[in-house]
């Protein structure tokens, strides 16, 4: 391999000084200092800041509108415009979920409930947050469009029990959705 | 093979021996006479997918799945001979269509193409017609990982509907029984149900209606499926449309652990696989076994089990102070045992042992007879009526091992002057293991009351457990590796599906540490595992002679002569003989 020889470039004395260097980026530096205390940082807007520089002031302040379709956040049971709990406990999410954070114990849907055709739903279902790593394979594979990641992240919580989501709180968190396909309805 | 009176064909040697020539895919095997042709191609190691076929039911041939392709070789011309090639065999004239293979039998230079565009194509078309009317509720359906429909489907569909219109509506969750439930819609019309209950459970209860695709199968009118058997069925349909009640929704098959084990439910010993997940049982299932229990088992047994995460079970040592039990530990209470029964005469002490028992634990009961010295030691008959069927009139599982153990044919006849013993003050100290003495033993409160002393081996707590001044939390059937000799005299292993809830132990483990206990001997001289146990077992028992328990095979080995049979065997091979089934 041939061997390149690179010259150091010759400075002129100012250049050797650096004191003019250090001036200049002073100067940029309380550039953006005054336009911040004026309150006009440049993409301070888009950021959402506090007004006070760049910096989001989190959790009062949020990026939540910017997060994009395909974010994937805290995994959740949806119910659909019929009001009807769309998982059934096939618990195919049991099975593929790697950390093993969900666990059901399925049940029987009563026979005078309205949709007691469908026969068979959740009688538990727990995901616990501690262990879920957000991959989002049990959204992947549901077949009956029932479990969501959600665009909400901060899970917190005093102790591990506060970390378990429960059937109740998963369909808190995951609320309707709507236009999802029907196939419990009359005419398959 | 130029001259064929010197040399014999194949089709001349296969004859010798009862068998005939049968190509299959391109490689020729001899397979007996009269053989079905599914079998020979289970046989040649080809799967051929089939719902209605069962081997110990009648062949009805109508789901038409296990079509395969066919050929003879074609009749000479009249006055002409047959032609053979250099391999002794004519050439086949292949059928231009399929045949089912269920129903037909074998012939001499016969040819099945199991793969090939004909049987394929046949194969995605039966599939489509199966799936028009089906409901596709695989996610809530309790067959779905253990079905042939899924499983055809993917091997052998076609993958799409062309199907536009609308399904037939039939029947959904019907309770047709105390035990099962039927789906209609489910259902693909295999009759295997049908034929269960008509000609092995003897009952028949179930039929087709209506024609075409609005065939349904259901329950004749004022009749329901409360068969003993019935259970039966549910593992014999191919698809989810009978499911039992017991296992409904409970758990996906695919989270089960099968474990190969046998009931100890009576003398039969049927083979089981007990399906499992973490530690809770949660069906059990009958096993093939043709010399013990075909595919079937009673109802009664299969839901009858107990199960480590059961309320009622004992998790810890007992020892009753006022009249209160105490939880305490291994040590203290096996101490307390053998320091209340030094202050007893051997003559004093009763042991009774259990029937159902394994021959490792009743083995350790007769050393601790020994030990102690006392001469009662006896186990609780349990006679029954036979139903005929699989259930036997032994109700106890292992009388026959107790028999050879013991080395006495009648191996209860003590517990008759046990009980009279205790009544008249003779025998003042009783240790029962896995036996509650209120029930088939015949004792009263007054009798237990009546000991001075009353240690007993309880998985659960009974009134026994209530009544003992030391309990010991023991293994349910479940949780116990051992072998047991069904009334056939058939040696057959138990596997431990569970483990013990609890400090709860095997039976032998319990009296090993109590006789260490007794005599106050170093711990490594006795059997540490099981297996170390089941060697000194088969050494020391002529019939057991190298039959350790990893010797024993999955099928069980006959040790004894008893002179028993099993009536739904004996019927099987009437009907195997007569030709209705393939057996």
């Amino acid at each position: 391999m041939a061997t390149i020889k690179v010259t150091r470039p010759k400075l002129s004395l100012l250049e050797k000084l650096y004191f003019p260097s250090i001036v200049k980026g002073m100067f940029v530096t309380f550039k953006h200092a005054v336009r911040s205390l004026r309150g006009k940082s440049i993409g301070g807007d888009s950021l959402n800041t506090s007004g006070l520089g760049v910096t989001m002031q989190y959790p009062e302040q949020k990026w939540d509108d910017h997060l994009p379709e395909y974010y994937r956040g805290v995994p959740t049971l949806v119910t659909d415009e019929q009001d009807r709990e769309r998982c059934v406990s096939c618990q195919l999410c049991e099975f593929i979920c790697p950390p093993k954070a969900i666990a059901i114990i399925p049940g029987e849907i009563d026979s005078d409930d309205p949709w007691a055709k469908v026969e068979k739903r959740p009688k538990e279902f727990d995901i616990d947050m501690t262990r879920c790593i957000y991959c989002g394979m049990c959204e992947e594979v549901c077949p009956e469009q029932a479990i969501f990641l959600r665009k909400d992240y901060a899970m917190t919580g005093l102790t591990r029990a506060d970390m378990v989501n429960d059937k109740k709180r998963l369909y808190e968190i995951g609320g309707v959705r709507t236009g999802l396909v029907n196939k419990w309805n009359d005419i398959k | 093979m130029s001259d064929p009176t010197t040399t014999q064909l194949p089709k001349d040697l296969a004859a010798e021996n009862g068998m005939v020539n049968v190509q299959i895919d391109g490689h020729w095997i001899q397979v007996p006479r009269g053989t079905r042709m599914i079998e020979a191609c289970k046989i040649a190691e080809k799967e051929i997918p089939h719902y209605c076929y069962h081997s110990k039911l009648s062949s009805p041939g109508n789901c038409r799945m296990c079509l395969v392709q066919m050929g003879m070789p074609p009749r000479p011309a009249p006055g002409a001979e047959p032609e053979y090639n250099d391999d002794g065999y004519q050439e086949i004239g292949w059928m231009p269509r399929p045949v089912i293979s269920c129903a037909n039998t074998v012939a001499e230079n016969m040819g099945i193409r199991t793969s090939g565009e004909l049987v394929e194509k046949c194969r995605e078309g039966v599939m489509e017609f199966l799936l028009i009317n089906h409901p596709l509720d695989c996610p809530i359906c309790d067959q779905a990982g253990e079905c042939s429909l899924q499983e055809f489907s993917v091997g052998y569909g076609k993958g799409q509907s062309r199907f536009k219109e609308d399904k037939i509506k039939k029947p959904k969750n019907v309770k047709i029984g105390p035990r099962i439930r039927l789906d209609d819609e489910r259902c693909i019309m295999c009759s295997r149900c049908i034929r269960f209950m008509d000609e092995v459970a003897d009952e028949p209860v179930l039929g087709f209606s209506e024609r075409g695709t609005h065939t349904t199968v259901g329950i004749f009118p004022g009749k329901e499926l409360d068969n003993n058997y019935g259970l039966n069925t549910v593992d014999l349909c191919p698809v989810g449309a009978l499911t039992s009640n017991d296992f409904r929704f409970q758990m996906r098959t695919w989270f089960l652990k099968e474990t190969d084990s046998i009931d100890t439910h009576c003398g039969t010993g049927a083979n089981i696989t007990i399906w499992t997940r973490g530690n809770k049982i949660f069906r059990i299932t009958p096993r093939q076994n043709d010399e013990v229990n075909s595919c079937w088992m009673p109802d009664s047994h299969r839901l009858n089990y107990i199960c480590p995460t059961d309320e009622d079970r004992l998790t810890a040592c007992l020892i009753k102070a006022d009249g209160v039990h105490e939880e305490t530990c291994w040590e203290s209470a096996l101490e307390a045992a053998s320091e209340a029964l030094k202050q007893f005469d051997a003559s004093e002490i009763a042991i009774i042992a259990s029937g159902s028992q394994t021959n490792e634990e009743l083995f350790m009961m007769l050393t601790l007879a020994t030990e102690l010295g006392s001469e009662h030691l006896s186990i609780v008959a349990r006679d029954q009526a036979s139903d005929n069927m699989l259930i036997s009139s032994d109700g106890n599982a292992n009388s026959t091992g107790a028999k050879l153990i013991f080395q006495n044919s009648a191996p209860s006849s003590q517990l008759a002057n046990i009980l009279e013993g205790v009544r008249n003050g003779s025998i003042k100290a009783v240790i029962a293991a896995s036996e509650n003495l209120l029930e088939a033993a015949g004792f009263s409160n007054e009798d237990l009351e009546a000991l001075e002393l009353l240690i007993s081996i309880n998985s659960q707590a009974n009134a026994t457990a209530q009544a003992s001044d030391i309990v010991f939390p023991g293994a349910a059937p479940a949780e116990k590796r051992g072998s047991m000799v069904n009334i056939t005299g058939r040696l057959q292993r138990l596997n431990a599906a569970c483990i013990p809830p609890g400090d709860a132990r095997s039976d032998w483990e319990i009296i090993r540490d109590l006789i260490l206990s007794i005599s106050g001997e170093v711990a490594q001289e006795a059997p540490q595992s099981i297996d170390a146990l089941s060697k000194i077992l088969a050494s020391s028992i002529p019939e057991f002679e190298g039959k350790h328990l990893t010797a024993i095979s999955d099928l069980g080995d006959i040790v004894a002569e008893t002179g028993h049979s099993i009536p739904l065997l004996k019927r099987e091979a009437e009907r195997k003989a007569n030709g209705e089934i393939v057996g």
